[in-house]
This record gives structure tokens, C-alpha cells and sequence, in this order.
């Protein structure tokens, strides 16, 4: 049991993968972000009926299976001979999966900022474009911070779907491992280690800065 | 959209097929909540503990269930165990995975809504003479639920759409396994996909509309 052939170029070969795996989450929460920003900041703008169907857009991609989205994404990109890499397809479908759930983020954060302090500043002479930049952002941000951090986490974890479009990430690394030395239960402990030493030590640091930032309210 | 003709009628003449997939999934997401709200109890009451020999393994659980993802909690159920000497079919497996996933996610839920409420309450109903059961039972755990309720709804669509990853497991009755199936025989990928992605998104909303209705049945002021 205690002895392995694992070598130290299969553990490199391992680690690859969760360096891709880091590559992947990385371009999904940026992307995710980013886009999640503009429709939190859109949909409390715009009147609630008009916010309907990016809303049902959004609920979408929160209701469907992540593994189905990625497999219709793939399907969808090879009909309309668009050429995608499963990479780069990948890349969007989480993107899109991570603005989803980033636009409730960020509308929940604004919606958090009392509308006197907002008000307040407005009547001080500051345009919306201040308002929003120099009260919202700052008092939003504590709000929205630790939530993000679950999701960026949520995301690195979900991104071990993306290994049934055949992308070399942690997960599918180690399924050839498994495959080559069949010794699953080592290798997967080892994965789950790289997944937890990446994961956990974040997570942690999310609860300290939520437990921190009630203390101040 | 080049030269490919979208054969709609052929996923459509599939729907019967797909929809008793559907039961299957909901049969796992079920049956996982069940467990995992139980074993969840327990880790919620073994973390509170003061023991530290009970306290470490619920800790360690929820940790792990809550930092790996649910995928990789499947693989270890199906792959890993068969190192013991412990085959699972690809149900078992998916549904072991699921409730391991659901009972380190609900545990925390659990914890958080017990927090919420104060010790206060608990106090007042033992100084008007109930026993720490019937405090327990009569003050804080209807309370508890309310704040609970919503959370573990929530939970239950995840369980929904981790369903999902059954397929890579090699389960083949579930929604997911299913459409594979068909896949695999008649390369319609996009039409058969679709229908599926439809079918979840109709799950998950009656779950969750269900779910509000109960709420505002049951816990409305």
C-alpha cells in the first residue's frame, strides 16, 4: 500500500494540469467579472420588466448542469464551423457561468448600499458616474468580497468539468495516471490534496475578511 | 450555421425516453438529500462538540467536502474505493458522492441558522421550566428551519445539477446518461442536448417555485 510508482515526472505531469486549472479559472473569473460587473451595475438601473430577459438569460446558465452547458457550447461552435478551441470554448462557457452567478453578487452589494447615503451624495453635487465610483464601489465592495471569493473558488472546483471536452486539467491528468499506473486511490488523494491546498488556505482568508468587516458595521 | 441540418423531430421522438431519465435524476437528487441532511445533523452536532475527537473528523469532512470539487468526490467514490476492494456501480458511486458533497455543504447551513439564533431564547425557555430538549424542540428548532429551509432548497437544485456528472462515471439511466446514450448513437449531439438542458432548467425552476410556495406557506408572519 505505502509503496508507489508515482515518480516525480508524473507529480510535474500533475501539476501541469492544475497550473492549466488555475489558467482556466483565471480567464473564466476575469471574463466573469468583468461582465458580471456591467449587468449587476445594468440591472439596477433599468426598470424590472426591462431587466426580464437578461435576468431569465442569466438564471440559465445558473439552471443547467455546467457539463451540459460546456458539451451544448462545443456542439454549437462545431455547427456553425466557428473553429473554437475546446480551450477557448471552455474559457467562455465558464465565463458566461461565473457572470451569472457575479451579476447577483454585485446587484445584492449595490442594493446593500442605502439609497440616502446615495442620495446624500448626489445632493453634494457629485455626478452618478462619482457616485457610483467613489460611495457605491467602497461601501459595495465589503459587501460583495467575500461572496466573490466563494465564487471564484466555486469556479476553480467546477473547472474540473471541463476535462470531458478532452483538456488536460488536474482531474484529467490524473485520470491518466490512474489509467497508466492503476493505482486510483493514491493518485486521487494526491489530487485532492492539490485541490484542497489551492482551495482551502483562500477560503479561509474569504471567512477571516467576513468575519472582520461585520465586526466594523 | 454552414451546412448542418437540425433534426429536432428525432430528440422529440427521444423525450419519453429522456423524461424517465428525468425520474432517475430526481430519484438521486432525493435520496442524496435525505442522507445529507442526516449526516449533516450529525456533523453539525459532532462540530459544536467540545470533544476534540469528535469535533476533528465532522471538521475535516465538511473542509473536504467543501474544498475539492464534487467531481473529484464522485471519482473517489467510484475509483478510489475500488482500492479497498469496494466496487460501486456508478449509481451508488454518483449518489455516495452527491450526499458527501450535500452533507459538508448543508452542515454549514445548518451551523449558521443554529447561530442565528440566540441563546437568549434558549435561556427564557428553560427558566420557564422546559427541559434542553424540549427548548430545543419547541424554540429553536422551529426557528431554525425557517432560516434553514430556503438554503437547503438551494442545495437541492445544486444536488440537481450535479446529477449530472453521473455520466462520467459511466452511469447511463440518469437525464445526462441518457442523452449521452442517444448521443453516442446517433451523433445529434446539439438537438439532443438541448432538450436535456431544457428538461433540467424545468426541474430546477418547479423545484425552486415549489420551494417558495411551501416557504410562504409555512413561514410567512
Amino acid at each position: 500500500m505505502f509503496e508507489t510508482s508515482l515518480t516525480l515526472n508524473d507529480l510535474m505531469f500533475m501539476l501541469k494540469g492544475a497550473g492549466v486549472t488555475l489558467l482556466i479559472t483565471a480567464f473564466a473569473v476575469v471574463g466573469g467579472t468583468v461582465m458580471g460587473l456591467a449587468f449587476g451595475v445594468i440591472r439596477t438601473q433599468i426598470k424590472p420588466w426591462m431587466a426580464i430577459p437578461l435576468t431569465f438569460l442569466l438564471d440559465v446558465f445558473r439552471s443547467v448542469p455546467l457539463l451540459i452547458q460546456l458539451i451544448l457550447a462545443n456542439a454549437f461552435q462545431a455547427i456553425a464551423g466557428l473553429g473554437l478551441s475546446p480551450f477557448v470554448t471552455s474559457c467562455i462557457v465558464l465565463s458566461l457561468y461565473t457572470s451569472a452567478y457575479c451579476t447577483e453578487i454585485v446587484r445584492g452589494a449595490i442594493e446593500a448600499v442605502p439609497m440616502v447615503t446615495r442620495r446624500a451624495a448626489r445632493s453634494l453635487g457629485m455626478t452618478w458616474g462619482q457616485d457610483m465610483t467613489q460611495i457605491v464601489f467602497p461601501m459595495a465592495l465589503r459587501v460583495a468580497l467575500p461572496s466573490w471569493i466563494g465564487l471564484t473558488l466555486g469556479v476553480m472546483k467546477d473547472s474540473a468539468l471541463v476535462m470531458w471536452l478532452g483538456i488536460f486539467e488536474l482531474l484529467k491528468s490524473s485520470q491518466t495516471l490512474i489509467t497508466r499506473l492503476q493505482e486510483p486511490m493514491f493518485i486521487l488523494l494526491v489530487t485532492g490534496a492539490i485541490y484542497f491546498m489551492l482551495s482551502f488556505p483562500i477560503a479561509r482568508l474569504g471567512g477571516r475578511l467576513e468575519k472582520r468587516w461585520q465586526e466594523n458595521d | 450555421m454552414g451546412n448542418y441540418t437540425f433534426q429536432w423531430r428525432q430528440a422529440f421522438r427521444a423525450l419519453p425516453q429522456m423524461l424517465d431519465g428525468a425520474l432517475v435524476t430526481m430519484q438521486i437528487a432525493i435520496l442524496s438529500m435525505l442522507i445529507g441532511v442526516t449526516i449533516a445533523v450529525l456533523l453539525a452536532v459532532a462540530r459544536n462538540s467540545k470533544n476534540r475527537w469528535i469535533s476533528a473528523p465532522a471538521t475535516a469532512w465538511v473542509e473536504v467536502a467543501r474544498n475539492t470539487p464534487a467531481l473529484f468526490q464522485i471519482y473517489m467514490a467510484h475509483f478510489g474505493l475500488g482500492s479497498f476492494g469496494i466496487y460501486l456501480s456508478p449509481f451508488t458511486a454518483l449518489l455516495a458522492g452527491i450526499a458527501f458533497n450535500n452533507a459538508g455543504y448543508l452542515c454549514e447551513t445548518f451551523r449558521g441558522s443554529l447561530r442565528a439564533i440566540p441563546p437568549t431564547q434558549t435561556r427564557a425557555g428553560l427558566s420557564l421550566g422546559m427541559g434542553p430538549v424540549k427548548a430545543f424542540r419547541l424554540i429553536v428548532m422551529p426557528q431554525m428551519f425557517r432560516i434553514a429551509f430556503l438554503p437547503t432548497m438551494n442545495q437541492m437544485v445544486w444536488a440537481i445539477l450535479m446529477t449530472s456528472l453521473g455520466v462520467t462515471v459511466g452511469m447511463s439511466t440518469d437525464l445526462t446518461g441518457v442523452t449521452q446514450d442517444l448521443n453516442a448513437r446517433t451523433f445529434r449531439t446539439f438537438e439532443f442536448f438541448a432538450l436535456a438542458a431544457v428538461i433540467y432548467y424545468l426541474i430546477t425552476k418547479a423545484v425552486m417555485l415549489g420551494a417558495r410556495a411551501v416557504a410562504w406557506r409555512l413561514f410567512r408572519y
